[in-house]
Protein backbone atom coordinates (compact mmCIF):
# COMPACT_ATOMS: atom_id res chain seq x y z
CA UNK A 1 0.00 0.00 0.00
CA UNK A 2 1.07 3.45 -0.83
CA UNK A 3 -0.07 6.19 1.42
CA UNK A 4 0.56 9.31 0.50
CA UNK A 5 -1.02 13.38 1.17
CA UNK A 6 -3.57 14.74 -1.32
CA UNK A 7 -1.24 17.83 -1.57
CA UNK A 8 1.34 15.50 -2.81
CA UNK A 9 -0.84 13.65 -5.32
CA UNK A 10 -2.32 17.20 -6.38
CA UNK A 11 0.97 18.59 -7.43
CA UNK A 12 2.16 15.56 -9.43
CA UNK A 13 -1.41 15.58 -11.34
CA UNK A 14 -1.08 19.36 -11.98
CA UNK A 15 2.69 18.83 -13.17
CA UNK A 16 1.68 15.67 -15.17
CA UNK A 17 -1.16 17.89 -17.00
CA UNK A 18 1.10 20.75 -17.67
CA UNK A 19 3.07 18.72 -19.66
CA UNK A 20 0.99 17.11 -21.77
CA UNK A 21 1.20 15.71 -24.63
CA UNK A 22 4.61 15.08 -23.01
CA UNK A 23 5.43 12.83 -20.86
CA UNK A 24 6.17 13.94 -16.67
CA UNK A 25 8.34 12.54 -14.28
CA UNK A 26 9.54 13.13 -10.74
CA UNK A 27 9.89 11.44 -7.60
CA UNK A 28 8.56 11.89 -3.77
CA UNK A 29 11.34 11.35 -1.08
CA UNK A 30 10.96 10.49 2.22
CA UNK A 31 13.33 9.75 5.04
CA UNK A 32 15.22 6.21 4.26
CA UNK A 33 13.05 3.09 5.81
CA UNK A 34 9.92 5.68 6.80
CA UNK A 35 7.98 4.55 3.48
CA UNK A 36 6.66 8.25 3.72
CA UNK A 37 6.63 10.35 0.82
CA UNK A 38 7.10 13.74 1.87
CA UNK A 39 8.99 15.78 -0.55
CA UNK A 40 7.80 16.39 -4.04
CA UNK A 41 10.60 16.76 -6.99
CA UNK A 42 9.68 17.27 -10.15
CA UNK A 43 12.24 16.77 -12.61
CA UNK A 44 12.90 17.45 -16.10
CA UNK A 45 11.94 14.76 -18.82
CA UNK A 46 15.19 14.85 -20.75
CA UNK A 47 13.97 12.71 -23.39
CA UNK A 48 11.05 15.67 -23.97
CA UNK A 49 8.31 12.98 -25.88
CA UNK A 50 5.11 11.72 -25.44
CA UNK A 51 6.13 8.53 -25.22
CA UNK A 52 9.63 8.07 -23.43
CA UNK A 53 10.90 9.74 -20.13
CA UNK A 54 14.47 9.86 -18.77
CA UNK A 55 15.07 12.09 -16.20
CA UNK A 56 18.34 14.47 -16.63
CA UNK A 57 21.57 12.46 -15.53
CA UNK A 58 22.94 15.80 -14.03
CA UNK A 59 19.54 16.72 -12.46
CA UNK A 60 19.20 12.85 -10.85
CA UNK A 61 22.70 13.30 -9.80
CA UNK A 62 22.17 16.57 -7.66
CA UNK A 63 18.64 15.40 -6.12
CA UNK A 64 19.80 11.64 -5.45
CA UNK A 65 23.11 13.50 -3.61
CA UNK A 66 20.42 15.80 -1.89
CA UNK A 67 18.69 12.93 -0.49
CA UNK A 68 21.76 11.41 0.62
CA UNK A 69 22.77 14.66 2.76
CA UNK A 70 19.31 14.42 4.21
CA UNK A 71 19.35 10.71 4.94
CA UNK A 72 15.92 10.56 2.69
CA UNK A 73 15.61 7.69 -0.03
CA UNK A 74 12.94 7.92 -3.44
CA UNK A 75 9.59 6.16 -1.79
CA UNK A 76 8.02 7.09 -5.19
CA UNK A 77 9.14 7.70 -8.64
CA UNK A 78 6.40 8.42 -10.74
CA UNK A 79 5.76 9.32 -14.53
CA UNK A 80 3.08 9.86 -16.73
CA UNK A 81 1.56 8.40 -19.53
CA UNK A 82 -0.57 10.48 -21.85
CA UNK A 83 -2.64 8.59 -24.53
CA UNK A 84 -2.55 5.29 -22.43
CA UNK A 85 -3.76 3.56 -19.20
CA UNK A 86 -1.81 4.27 -15.71
CA UNK A 87 0.11 1.08 -16.10
CA UNK A 88 3.54 0.03 -15.86
CA UNK A 89 4.88 -0.67 -20.08
CA UNK A 90 7.05 -3.39 -20.77
CA UNK A 91 9.70 -0.43 -20.71
CA UNK A 92 8.58 0.83 -17.54
CA UNK A 93 9.29 -2.80 -16.27
CA UNK A 94 12.75 -3.63 -17.52
CA UNK A 95 14.04 -0.30 -16.77
CA UNK A 96 12.97 0.23 -13.39
CA UNK A 97 16.20 0.38 -11.16
CA UNK A 98 14.62 1.01 -7.57
CA UNK A 99 13.26 -1.97 -6.17
CA UNK A 100 12.35 0.05 -2.88
CA UNK A 101 10.36 2.39 -4.92
CA UNK A 102 6.24 3.15 -5.09
CA UNK A 103 6.41 3.28 -8.85
CA UNK A 104 3.12 6.13 -9.24
CA UNK A 105 1.47 6.11 -12.91
CA UNK A 106 -0.82 8.92 -13.65
CA UNK A 107 -2.39 8.92 -16.85
CA UNK A 108 -3.59 12.38 -18.37
CA UNK A 109 -5.90 10.78 -21.27
CA UNK A 110 -8.96 12.30 -20.12
CA UNK A 111 -8.41 15.94 -18.76
CA UNK A 112 -11.22 16.04 -16.53
CA UNK A 113 -10.42 12.11 -14.67
CA UNK A 114 -8.09 11.58 -12.20
CA UNK A 115 -6.05 8.30 -12.93
CA UNK A 116 -3.42 7.35 -10.57
CA UNK A 117 -2.10 3.98 -9.99
CA UNK A 118 0.76 2.47 -7.85
CA UNK A 119 3.04 -0.48 -8.47
CA UNK A 120 6.08 -2.33 -7.35
CA UNK A 121 8.54 -3.20 -10.03
CA UNK A 122 11.10 -5.78 -8.59
CA UNK A 123 13.08 -7.92 -10.88
CA UNK A 124 10.77 -7.53 -13.79
CA UNK A 125 7.97 -8.56 -11.71
CA UNK A 126 4.54 -5.94 -11.69
CA UNK A 127 2.83 -6.10 -8.36
CA UNK A 128 -0.19 -3.47 -8.04
CA UNK A 129 -0.68 -1.92 -4.54
CA UNK A 130 -3.94 -0.06 -3.40
CA UNK A 131 -3.00 4.10 -3.09
CA UNK A 132 -4.07 5.87 0.25
CA UNK A 133 -4.86 9.46 -0.02
CA UNK A 134 -4.52 11.15 3.38
CA UNK A 135 -5.45 14.57 3.73
CA UNK A 136 -5.02 15.80 7.67
CA UNK A 137 -6.47 19.11 6.68
CA UNK A 138 -9.57 17.84 5.39
CA UNK A 139 -12.75 19.40 7.12
CA UNK A 140 -14.24 16.24 7.56
CA UNK A 141 -18.00 17.45 7.42
CA UNK A 142 -17.11 18.35 3.65
CA UNK A 143 -18.63 17.00 0.89
CA UNK A 144 -16.46 15.03 -1.20
CA UNK A 145 -16.76 13.50 -4.37
CA UNK A 146 -14.23 11.05 -4.44
CA UNK A 147 -15.33 7.96 -6.39
CA UNK A 148 -13.98 5.91 -4.36
CA UNK A 149 -14.12 7.58 -0.78
CA UNK A 150 -14.07 5.67 2.46
CA UNK A 151 -13.96 9.02 4.74
CA UNK A 152 -13.50 12.43 4.20
CA UNK A 153 -9.83 12.49 5.15
CA UNK A 154 -8.56 9.35 3.59
CA UNK A 155 -9.52 7.82 0.14
CA UNK A 156 -8.15 4.30 -1.06
CA UNK A 157 -7.79 3.82 -4.94
CA UNK A 158 -8.57 0.08 -5.00
CA UNK A 159 -6.50 -2.32 -6.92
CA UNK A 160 -7.32 -6.22 -8.12
CA UNK A 161 -4.19 -7.23 -6.67
CA UNK A 162 -2.03 -7.58 -3.95
CA UNK A 163 -1.84 -5.42 -0.55
CA UNK B 1 45.52 4.70 -7.20
CA UNK B 2 42.00 4.90 -4.82
CA UNK B 3 38.77 5.67 -6.30
CA UNK B 4 35.71 5.69 -3.96
CA UNK B 5 32.96 4.21 -5.86
CA UNK B 6 29.37 4.86 -4.76
CA UNK B 7 27.10 1.59 -5.54
CA UNK B 8 23.30 2.35 -6.07
CA UNK B 9 20.63 -0.20 -4.22
CA UNK B 10 20.03 -1.97 -7.21
CA UNK B 11 23.86 -3.20 -7.20
CA UNK B 12 24.48 -3.70 -3.94
CA UNK B 13 23.57 -7.24 -4.22
CA UNK B 14 27.42 -7.43 -5.76
CA UNK B 15 28.96 -5.65 -2.62
CA UNK B 16 27.81 -7.59 -0.02
CA UNK B 17 25.40 -4.36 0.27
CA UNK B 18 28.34 -1.73 0.99
CA UNK B 19 27.03 1.20 -0.32
CA UNK B 20 30.70 2.90 -1.25
CA UNK B 21 33.62 0.28 -2.41
CA UNK B 22 36.89 1.31 -3.55
CA UNK B 23 39.00 0.31 -6.78
CA UNK B 24 42.26 1.47 -8.81
CA UNK B 25 42.25 2.34 -12.22
CA UNK B 26 43.29 4.84 -14.64
CA UNK B 27 40.12 4.88 -16.30
CA UNK B 28 36.55 3.87 -16.11
CA UNK B 29 37.18 0.51 -17.79
CA UNK B 30 40.16 -0.29 -16.07
CA UNK B 31 38.33 0.74 -12.86
CA UNK B 32 35.23 -1.72 -13.38
CA UNK B 33 37.63 -4.53 -14.27
CA UNK B 34 39.16 -4.16 -11.14
CA UNK B 35 35.82 -3.54 -9.27
CA UNK B 36 34.75 -6.91 -10.96
CA UNK B 37 37.98 -9.29 -9.15
CA UNK B 38 36.61 -8.44 -5.83
CA UNK B 39 32.89 -7.98 -6.77
CA UNK B 40 32.07 -10.24 -9.51
CA UNK B 41 28.32 -9.32 -11.80
CA UNK B 42 28.93 -6.28 -11.23
CA UNK B 43 31.21 -4.94 -14.65
CA UNK B 44 28.31 -7.05 -16.65
CA UNK B 45 25.60 -4.83 -15.20
CA UNK B 46 27.44 -2.35 -16.02
CA UNK B 47 28.67 -3.04 -19.97
CA UNK B 48 26.83 -4.67 -22.60
CA UNK B 49 27.84 -7.56 -24.83
CA UNK B 50 29.67 -5.27 -27.04
CA UNK B 51 31.99 -3.61 -24.70
CA UNK B 52 30.15 -0.14 -24.09
CA UNK B 53 28.87 1.33 -20.97
CA UNK B 54 24.92 0.45 -20.68
CA UNK B 55 22.71 2.91 -21.96
CA UNK B 56 20.36 2.89 -18.91
CA UNK B 57 23.27 3.48 -16.85
CA UNK B 58 24.80 6.83 -14.96
CA UNK B 59 28.34 6.77 -14.17
CA UNK B 60 30.18 10.18 -13.53
CA UNK B 61 33.39 10.83 -12.39
CA UNK B 62 32.88 13.76 -9.07
CA UNK B 63 29.95 16.08 -10.53
CA UNK B 64 30.74 14.53 -14.59
CA UNK B 65 28.51 12.61 -16.67
CA UNK B 66 31.11 10.21 -17.99
CA UNK B 67 29.72 10.18 -21.41
CA UNK B 68 30.99 14.04 -21.66
CA UNK B 69 34.14 12.76 -20.87
CA UNK B 70 34.78 9.65 -22.93
CA UNK B 71 32.88 7.42 -21.38
CA UNK B 72 34.36 4.02 -20.32
CA UNK B 73 37.65 5.93 -21.43
CA UNK B 74 37.20 8.72 -18.92
CA UNK B 75 40.12 9.13 -17.29
CA UNK B 76 40.08 8.98 -13.23
CA UNK B 77 42.92 10.35 -10.62
CA UNK B 78 43.53 9.70 -7.44
CA UNK B 79 40.92 11.01 -4.91
CA UNK B 80 38.21 10.95 -7.62
CA UNK B 81 34.67 9.36 -6.68
CA UNK B 82 32.60 7.51 -8.85
CA UNK B 83 28.88 7.24 -8.91
CA UNK B 84 26.93 4.93 -10.46
CA UNK B 85 23.34 5.51 -10.44
CA UNK B 86 20.18 3.52 -12.59
CA UNK B 87 19.09 5.45 -15.22
CA UNK B 88 15.18 6.68 -14.32
CA UNK B 89 13.18 5.97 -17.50
CA UNK B 90 10.55 4.33 -19.11
CA UNK B 91 7.32 5.70 -20.80
CA UNK B 92 4.59 4.27 -22.73
CA UNK B 93 6.78 3.73 -25.98
CA UNK B 94 6.54 0.13 -26.97
CA UNK B 95 9.86 -1.80 -25.94
CA UNK B 96 10.95 -3.03 -28.92
CA UNK B 97 10.93 0.86 -30.11
CA UNK B 98 13.35 1.80 -27.03
CA UNK B 99 15.46 -1.03 -27.58
CA UNK B 100 15.91 -0.16 -31.67
CA UNK B 101 16.48 3.63 -30.45
CA UNK B 102 18.92 2.26 -27.48
CA UNK B 103 20.53 0.39 -30.26
CA UNK B 104 21.06 3.12 -32.44
CA UNK B 105 22.73 5.47 -30.37
CA UNK B 106 24.87 3.45 -28.65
Amino acid sequence: MLTIGRDIIDAIVAHARRDHPDEACGIVAGPIGSDNPVRHVPMDNAERSATFYRFDSMEQLRVWREMDDRDEEPVVVYHSHTATEAYPSRTDTSLAGEPKAHYLLVSTRDPSTEEIRSFRIVDGTVTEEPVQIVDASVDPTAVTTYMFGQSPAAVDYECSTGH
Amino acid sequence: MAIEVRIPTILRQYTGGAKVVEGTGDTIADLLTNLDASHSGLRARLITDEGALHRFVNVYINDEDVRFLGALDAKLNDGDTVTILPAVAGGALAFAAVEALADNLR
